[in-house]
């Protein structure tokens, strides 16, 4: 019973499981996995199985290990979910059954995957040893791996990986500054193509949800690397170059992440990297159209499904404030406390409802978007990745 | 008046602008474990930064960890933590660092 320790006991959960705390032999009713999420327990090496409709908490699994920067992607039928722990471990939940279903030690230090687009190959990016492991979706066995040695033939940190259509993944090196294509269309060995001279320390990446532009934030550099993945010929350019005009780059006191940024008409909003900025790309252009002032350091920027506005957490120490960008404006025009230390916000696939954790205060806090107000709270222990099941149809990071 | 001499002493005890104050311990363990721990990892077996375990640190001195800790180290993204952290408290994390770092 240990990893099925239940919370909100009288809630959803009696449904979900056939036999409940109570004891009593229950038929589980069906149950549809549209709802589902998780809430990553970085410190507790736990994930709390959560419904987005009924705003509760149904179960914890433990057992995880290291979840500091975890992360999960979703199997296509939403019932598996797939996460990404700090120390190697590649961890297959059941959520109907709410349990930990599989669970590899891939490699010594990672820190984030990918699913195909046909559901069938996970992706880990890794920092120690670095490269990318690649695995079959059902029973986690080892498809393939692939070193990453930079053209200056040591090994790389990968980071920013996301899935293309046509059994697909792109990354960037962090070491050597390059961007990677992994083709698997034709089976277990991938086809690569290198993008070298990419950018100097890429620290994370993201593509657009009609897997056209990918872009890598460059800490060594100020702008952004960017291929244009409709072109007849790919190739990788520097955009929005100087975007500090000179200015100096503030201490990074937690690396801004490109997963789930604000993409909407026409535009990508993305968070500076050492500046208290939000930056607006065109992208026609793929030219910088605005540097909008924030709080403090963006980490999130994450776009409301609709697209029309953007809810962005910051970095320690300015971590408890979260505030809310109007696209067509490309201004702040909203500004709120959840509580200490925000981590992340995940928004209903509708965009009707946030969830935002505030790990310092050990809760997630649920919010109508439209009002703008508190509708619940949900206790976890310092809680940081919320993830939907509803990812799995998403494109994009 | 002794009223007056105790603010005295308090403002004499007060650090200079600049130098954050000594921080009680659970804070700074806390905050290690936090944030540092997003570039080093919450068990400190490392991420974007380096690992921080006795170890990885066998052959650096406490001085040397300390002063990476308070200007951190330029063309990279370990940040300065001046602002935040005084000496005495950079001095401790490098020492418990060495040592195995509190949970
Ligand atoms: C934004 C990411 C980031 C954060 C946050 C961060 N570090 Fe670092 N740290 C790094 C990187 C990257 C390096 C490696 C620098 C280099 O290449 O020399 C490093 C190096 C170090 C080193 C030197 C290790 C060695 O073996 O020489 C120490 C000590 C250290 N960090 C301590 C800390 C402490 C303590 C904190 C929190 C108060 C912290 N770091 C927060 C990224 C970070």
């Amino acid at each position: 019973m240990k990893r099925r320790a239940f919370l909100g006991a009288g809630l959803a959960a009696g449904a979900l499981f056939a036999s409940n705390a109570g004891g009593r032999a229950e038929e589980p009713a069906p149950r549809a996995t549209g709802c589902l999420g998780l809430i990553v327990e970085r410190a507790s090496g736990s994930v709390l199985l959560i419904d987005n409709v009924r705003r509760a908490a149904l179960g914890r699994i433990e057992g995880l290990g290291d979840l500091s920067h975890a992360t999960a992607v979703f199997s296509p039928c939403e019932r598996y979910a797939y996460v990404f722990g700090r120390d190697g471990g590649l961890t297959k939940l059941d959520l109907l059954e709410s349990r930990i279903e599989k669970r590899v030690l891939q490699s010594g230090n990672s820190i984030g995957g990918a699913i195909s687009d046909d559901g069938r190959l996970i992706a880990v990016a890794n920092y120690t040893p670095g490269g990318v492991n690649i695995f079959d979706a059902d029973a986690l066995a080892q498809a393939a791996s692939i070193p990453a040695l930079g053209a200056d033939g040591k090994a790389s940190k990968t980071v920013g990986i996301v899935p293309l259509p046509g059994r697909r993944f792109i990354f960037s090196l962090y070491d050597a500054g390059e961007i990677w294509i992994a083709d698997f269309g034709d089976g277990a060995t991938p086809k690569l193509t290198k993008f070298a001279n990419a950018g100097r320390l890429p620290y994370d990446g993201n593509v657009t949800s009609d897997a056209r532009h990918y872009l890598a934030g460059l800490f060594g550099e100020d702008g952004f690397a960017h291929i244009d993945l409709w072109a007849p010929e790919l190739k990788c350019e520097r955009v929005a170059q100087n975007y500090f005009g000179g200015q100096q780059r503030l201490p990074v006191y937690k690396m801004p992440h490109l997963e789930g940024w604000g993409q909407s008409a026409g535009e990508l909003l993305l968070p500076a990297c050492g500046a208290h900025e939000v930056l607006a790309i065109d992208l026609q252009t793929m030219a910088l159209k605005k540097r909008i002032p924030t709080h403090g350091q963006p980490v999130f920027c994450v776009a409301r499904p609709d697209g029309r506005e953007v809810w962005v957490n910051f970095a320690h120490p300015l971590n408890d404030i979260v505030q809310i960008i109007d696209v067509p404006t490309l201004d702040v025009v909203h500004s709120f406390a959840p509580g200490p230390g925000v981590m992340h916000l995940e928004f209903t696939p509708r965009g009707n409802e946030i969830w935002i954790s505030a790990r310092d205060a050990d809760r997630v806090v649920v919010m109508d978007v439209r009002r703008r107000e508190k509708i619940a709270e949900i206790p976890a222990q310092k809680p940081s990745g919320i993830l939907f099941a509803s990812r799995a149809h998403r494109l994009g990071g | 008046m002794a009223k007056g001499a105790a603010l005295l002493t308090m403002i004499a005890l007060l650090p200079p602008a600049c130098a954050a104050a000594q921080q009680p311990r659970d804070k700074l363990v806390s905050l290690v474990r936090q944030d540092c721990g997003s570039c080093h990892g919450l068990t400190l077996k490392g991420g974007l930064g380096p690992a921080l375990l006795p170890p990885n640190l066998a052959g650096k001195s406490v001085e040397g960890l300390a002063a990476i800790i308070l200007d951190g180290v330029p063309g990279t993204p370990m940040p300065p933590w001046r602002g935040e952290l005084s000496p005495e408290d950079a001095r401790w994390i490098a020492q418990e660092l060495k040592e195995g770092f509190p949970q």
